[in-house]
């Protein structure tokens, strides 16, 4: 079954509703930020996924001379593999090395992943500390005590 | 060493400003930090020009970062949309600086002046890596660089709901930028490539399929979002209307452009028209919300009270002009767009700057407080109305220039009712813009602002540099409207 | 000199009047309006200078920069531009003169300010007469609009701020709206906007969409006043009564029935207009609003109103004009607009001279002032003989040419409302003149003891009568100036 077989889509698009949901729906700055962490990682976990081949290991250089080779072919070309997307498929299936197969996951989402998550981790920390000065100014961190606060006038 | 420079201009466009932030943390002191910023902002400015001129003579510049080669590297590319775009965005990024040292006094104590200007040139360097990028996820890093900065940038306002206003640009910001890399994610996933113009050769087959069809909507709702199509506006006028004056200047004049470019960057040059115009069908809702976006912002401009929150609602309507014509999708529309990018970003930005000088003096941007401001700071007050002329679409000014091209591009197409539409919109801008000029020549100044004097003349200068090129720009349309139609061109048909 | 170097003379002189005007400023003030008029006085000789070569069919041109691609700002002078050109420049000095009387003599307040932009208001609407396509024509209509609402709103109270708002909001609202969507709509169609002998539209337009786009055209030129767009007009009579004079009975409403003419001439066509009859409702829009206009002015007390409402009626003679598409036609509505001109300034001047010499505005106040005022009634009898049309006065030939013109279009009927017209005119002109001369004054009026107001502002009237006299006489050469242009033998 296609439903159960993407299960870990599932897991990201509930995460991701989850977060949205959070984001929207609470009053509480705080919990905002949180919602939105919730919804970065739900993102973080798609490009994991879709990265992933099943079986396969780290791309780590290997001392094998032929599977060296074949790692860094896999730099040019390994990415269209990923159309059959998330149900992994064993990139070498069709090409019949002598020496022994290498099968690694895509290394590419992972590393962008570094990045996104970088700008999660500073997303969060300028939000928290708004939040902070937020309760500075006006003394509270609820969103409706905010906009009575506003109305008043800076 | 000028050819090693000229070589490696578009790294230098981005790595200019990039490297330029933290110098200015190190130089501590605000002068020092602002004569900086602004060296570092003109150089950038003097870098995009070089490359437009490049640009429109030749094809594409593909430069590859680094030296490493597409895929495994990152490039940028830089064609004359890409140019015309880094070109306004660091051209006002330039003039506003002049305009920052002086501003910032009477709004941020000095001990943070060095951390404002690097936040500063953190933003355009982002804006800038945004527009010359040639790789998706690139656009999503540099995307984040500059909402960051711009976040601190809005917060730093000398009323306390700059913060509340920066907390919700930045949920706002990471909600739209979070979107943005979801649709990348889904594309990279059904083409295993971040490179746009192998995107823009791989998606085209595969374009049937859900996922490119619902990472397509995922970027779109991010990008507007980001660039406050409304209804997704919300965000916008808070931030403009508490942020330091130098902030709404340079924000209203470039972010939401730029994400307007954007927009149309993914749409035509890397989905293609075919996909999201043709068989999508994304033309008429993005008509009808621009057209929406128009009446109902500039209707709610006319109710605003303080100029800079007026100011910002007109912003939405604005982008509301782009979006339409970019929502045609023919070269003269995307031209009539791209060509607004422009004209709005000097003529709103030299009207922030306008009213940046009127607080600077009054310490207000209230109209009940600016009454007569007209005969207390005339020349201030000319730089507003001029500016505000171009908000209308008055001949002889930038506006009435995108709003030709506009006409002829709805008319080309047969939309005449949406050009009529277009023309009696100009009517609500003449009520907003009316209703400031009345507030500022109508009343006897009050007492405390009869002893106010004209603001000084580095605060009138970088105001009447941007309100002098929405005017020459508005004379010398031609040359303004030929490279937005050769931009367009170049994005439609593939190049 | 050169025909185009003149076209540049010409627009600049009042600008370089108005920068004289600012620097020299409220404390020289002899020194600043006496430069202003001198200055003034040269712009009428220096565009007569261009009346042989024009006449003999030479057409300066000067092409200045590129607006948008294929939208260049042109100017390109031909004989309706350079009559309604010359009107606009020979008044000017007149009213310069008239205004410094006018505002000394009631001690206004930012006199520099308001001949600053009095001035400035003159170059544009020179740009008008020069316009050499509809895109430059748009554009220095605009200016008039922009640089005449300070003038409206001089006062600075509620009232002129509420009539500035009027004024501002229909102009600008009818040219946006209207007059700039028909100038996308022609250029759209045609691909082009110059104004070309023998109309530009033939065959780009359905024939049965000529109408709406003449409407759009007809009432986009909103300055032209013609019903239910002249609202305008009457507010704008709070500014001070030169402005009423030169703008609104001159160069602003003169702009817009120029407008309508040159598009009916150089846009549509005489031809293509007669082939269609697309403008045969505007012929009855015309009508009513002479009629409509001519009856609320009689039932108007109030002086400058009634000459407002009056010259709504006017305008719309020479709009008829346009419409009728016939060269008598448009030859008595170019002509009017010369006629109308002389005629109607010196009523205005003669309104203003009495607000100054006894601060009365309405006309039920006038009885008996003309013993007192003997030369400014005078010549309030010769401008009003003008408008009507009767000899020995300028009027009574556009008012000829336009019936005539009517009869061309087979149109008798239309002769008829112009004669009922004029039993209204003068009914309402000849009232304030008899009311004046032939009613025994109040005895309030005896112990005023009035006097005819100062020199300054009671010579203008005069010279403009007396040139509504010689325009009796020299309407001929007008006539044979114009006639090229509606393909007359010239």
């Amino acid at each position: 079954m296609d439903v159960v077989a993407h299960w870990n889509h599932w897991v990201v698009v509930v995460l991701m509703m989850t977060g949205f949901y959070v984001i929207m729906a609470r009053s509480n700055l705080v919990k905002k930020i949180l919602g939105l962490n919730v919804l970065q990682a739900a993102v973080i976990l798609m490009y994991v996924t879709m990265g992933k081949v099943e079986g396969g290991t780290a791309a780590i250089y290997l001392e094998d001379p032929h599977a060296a080779h074949h790692g860094e072919a896999e730099h040019g070309d390994g990415h269209e593999d990923d159309e059959h997307h998330d149900d992994g498929g064993h990139h070498d299936a069709p090409q019949a090395h002598a020496t022994r197969p290498v099968t690694y996951s895509n290394p590419v989402p992972h590393v962008l992943m570094l990045t996104a998550i970088v700008v999660g981790v500073a997303t969060t920390a300028l939000g928290l500390a708004l939040v902070v000065r937020i309760h500075e100014a006006f003394g509270t961190i609820e969103e409706d005590d905010l906009l009575d606060l506003e109305e008043g006038g800076g | 060493m000028i050819d090693a420079v000229v070589q490696h201009l578009p790294a230098w466009q981005v790595v200019l400003p990039l490297l330029g932030a933290p110098i200015c943390i190190l130089l501590r002191r605000p002068a020092w930090a602002w004569a900086w910023t602004v060296l570092v902002t003109w150089a950038t400015a003097a870098c995009a020009a070089v490359l437009l001129r490049t640009t429109l003579d030749g094809g594409p510049w593909i430069y590859e970062m680094g030296g490493w080669p597409s895929p495994i590297g990152i490039v940028y590319r830089v064609d004359p949309l890409a140019a015309f775009v880094l070109l306004i965005v660091s051209g006002v990024g330039a003039v506003v600086s002049l305009y920052a040292r002086r501003s910032l006094t009477a709004e941020l104590q000095t001990t943070r002046h060095d951390l404002y200007y690097a936040a500063y040139l953190l933003c355009l360097a982002g804006l800038l890596g945004m527009t010359i990028t040639g790789d998706a996820f690139n656009v999503f890093v540099f995307l984040e660089i500059s909402s960051l900065a711009s976040y601190v940038l809005v917060g730093l306002g000398p009323d306390r709901r700059a913060l509340t206003a920066a907390y919700r640009y930045l949920i706002a910001g990471a909600l739209g930028g979070t979107f943005i890399l979801i649709g990348i994610g889904l594309a990279y996933q059904m083409t295993g490539t971040l490179n746009m113009d192998d995107l823009a050769q791989r998606l085209p087959p595969v374009s049937h399929s859900r996922t490119v069809l619902v990472s397509f909507a995922f970027i779109t709702v991010g990008a507007s979002l980001k660039l406050a199509l409304w209804p997704l506006h919300h965000w916008l006028p808070n931030a403009y209307t508490y942020a330091p004056s130098v902030t709404s200047a340079f924000i209203s004049a470039t972010s939401t452009k730029v994400m307007v470019y954007v927009l149309a960057r993914f749409a035509f040059g890397i989905y293609g028209e075919p996909f999201a115009f043709e068989e999508l069908g994304l033309g008429r809702p993005l008509l009808v919300l621009a057209l929406s976006g128009i009446y109902v912002a500039s209707a709610v401009a006319i109710f605003q009270t303080d100029v800079k929150r007026l100011l910002a609602y007109s912003s939405v309507a604005q982008i509301g002009y782009m979006i339409l014509g970019i929502s045609l999708a023919t070269p003269a529309g995307v031209a009539a767009g791209v060509l607004h990018l422009f004209n709005h970003a000097v003529t709103k930005g030299g009207m922030f700057l306008a009213v940046g000088a009127m607080a600077y003096r009054t310490g207000s941007t209230r109209l009940e407080d600016l009454r007569g401001v007209g005969r207390v700071m005339p020349v201030s007050t000319l730089a507003f109305v001029l500016g505000g002329f171009g908000l209308i679409g008055v001949p002889l000014t930038a506006g009435f220039v995108t709003k030709w091209a506009l006409l002829e591009a709805l008319w080309a197409e047969g939309l005449w009712p949406v050009a009529i539409a277009v023309l009696l919109s100009s009517l609500l801008a003449v009520v907003y813009v009316g209703k400031v000029v009345e507030t500022a020549w109508f009343h006897e100044p009050s007492e405390a602002l009869r002893a106010r004097a004209e603001a000084p003349v580095d605060l009138l200068l970088p105001a009447w540099i941007l309100v002098g090129l929405s005017l020459i720009f508005g004379v010398w349309g031609a040359w303004t409207t030929g490279v937005a139609r050769e931009a367009a061109l170049r994005l439609l048909g593939g190049a | 000199m050169t025909g185009p170097t003149t076209l540049v003379l010409a627009l600049l002189l009042p600008l370089v009047t108005s920068l004289w005007v600012a620097l020299t400023g409220e404390r020289r003030a002899n020194l600043r309006d006496g430069g202003m008029v001198a200055l003034g006085a040269l712009l009428a000789p220096l565009l007569a200078t261009l009346v042989p070569a024009v006449a003999a069919g030479g057409r300066p041109r000067l092409e200045l920069v590129e607006l948008a691609p294929g939208v260049p700002l042109v100017f390109e002078l031909e004989p309706l531009g350079l009559v309604y050109a010359l009107v606009a420049a020979s008044l000017w000095p007149v009213t310069a003169l008239y205004g410094v009387g006018y505002l000394r003599g009631h001690h206004e307040h930012h006199q520099t300010r308001f001949f600053v932009f009095f001035s400035a208001s003159i170059s544009a609407a020179l740009g008008i007469a020069f316009a050499g396509n509809l895109a430059t024509l748009f554009v220095f209509y605009e200016v008039l609009s922009l640089s005449t609402w300070p003038l409206v709103t001089h006062h600075q109270d509620e009232e002129a701020r509420r009539a500035g708002r009027v004024y501002l909001g229909i102009l600008m609202s009818t040219s946006i709206g209207l007059l700039l969507l028909a100038i996308v709509w022609t250029w759209s169609a045609t691909g082009e906007l110059a104004f070309r002998p023998g109309g530009i539209l033939d065959g780009h337009v359905d024939d049965g969409l000529l109408p709406v786009l003449l409407g759009l055209y007809a009432f986009g030129a909103a300055k032209a006043g013609l019903m239910p767009v002249h609202r305008w007009l009457p507010n704008a009579m709070v500014a001070p009564t030169p402005v009423s004079a030169l703008l609104h009975a001159v160069a602003v409403v003169k702009a817009g029935v120029f407008t309508i003419l040159k598009v009916v001439i150089y846009v549509f066509g005489l031809d293509l207009l007669t082939r269609t009859g697309a403008s045969i409702w505007l012929m009855w829009a015309a009508a009513f609003t002479i009629l409509a206009a001519s009856l609320v002015a009689l039932t108007k007390d109030h002086l400058k109103e009634r000459l407002a409402y009056s010259t709504i009626g006017q305008l719309a003679y020479i709009v008829l004009g346009a419409a009728l598409a016939t060269p008598d036609g448009l030859l008595g509505g170019g002509l009017h607009i010369v006629m109308h001109a002389a005629g109607k300034i010196t009523l205005f001047f003669c309104a203003g001279a009495i607000m100054v010499a006894t601060h009365r505005k309405k006309v039920s106040e006038l009885v008996g002032l003309g013993r007192y005022m003997p030369w400014t009634f005078a010549a309030f009898f010769v401008g009003s003989l003008s408008v009507i049309g009767l000899p020995p006065a300028g009027g009574s030939w556009s008012k000829w040419f336009l019936g005539t013109g009517a009869l061309q279009a087979h149109q008798p009927a239309l002769v008829a409302v112009l004669m009922i017209s004029s039993l209204l005119n003068i009914a309402y002109l000849m009232d304030v003149v008899g009311k004046a001369f032939f009613l025994p004054p109040p005895d309030t009026t005896v112990r005023a003891g009035y006097r005819e107001a100062s020199t300054l502002t009671l010579v203008p009237p005069l010279i403009t009568a007396g040139l509504s006299l010689l325009l009796f006489l020299g309407g001929a050469q007008v006539v044979e100036l114009l006639r090229p242009v509606v393909g007359g033998v010239p």
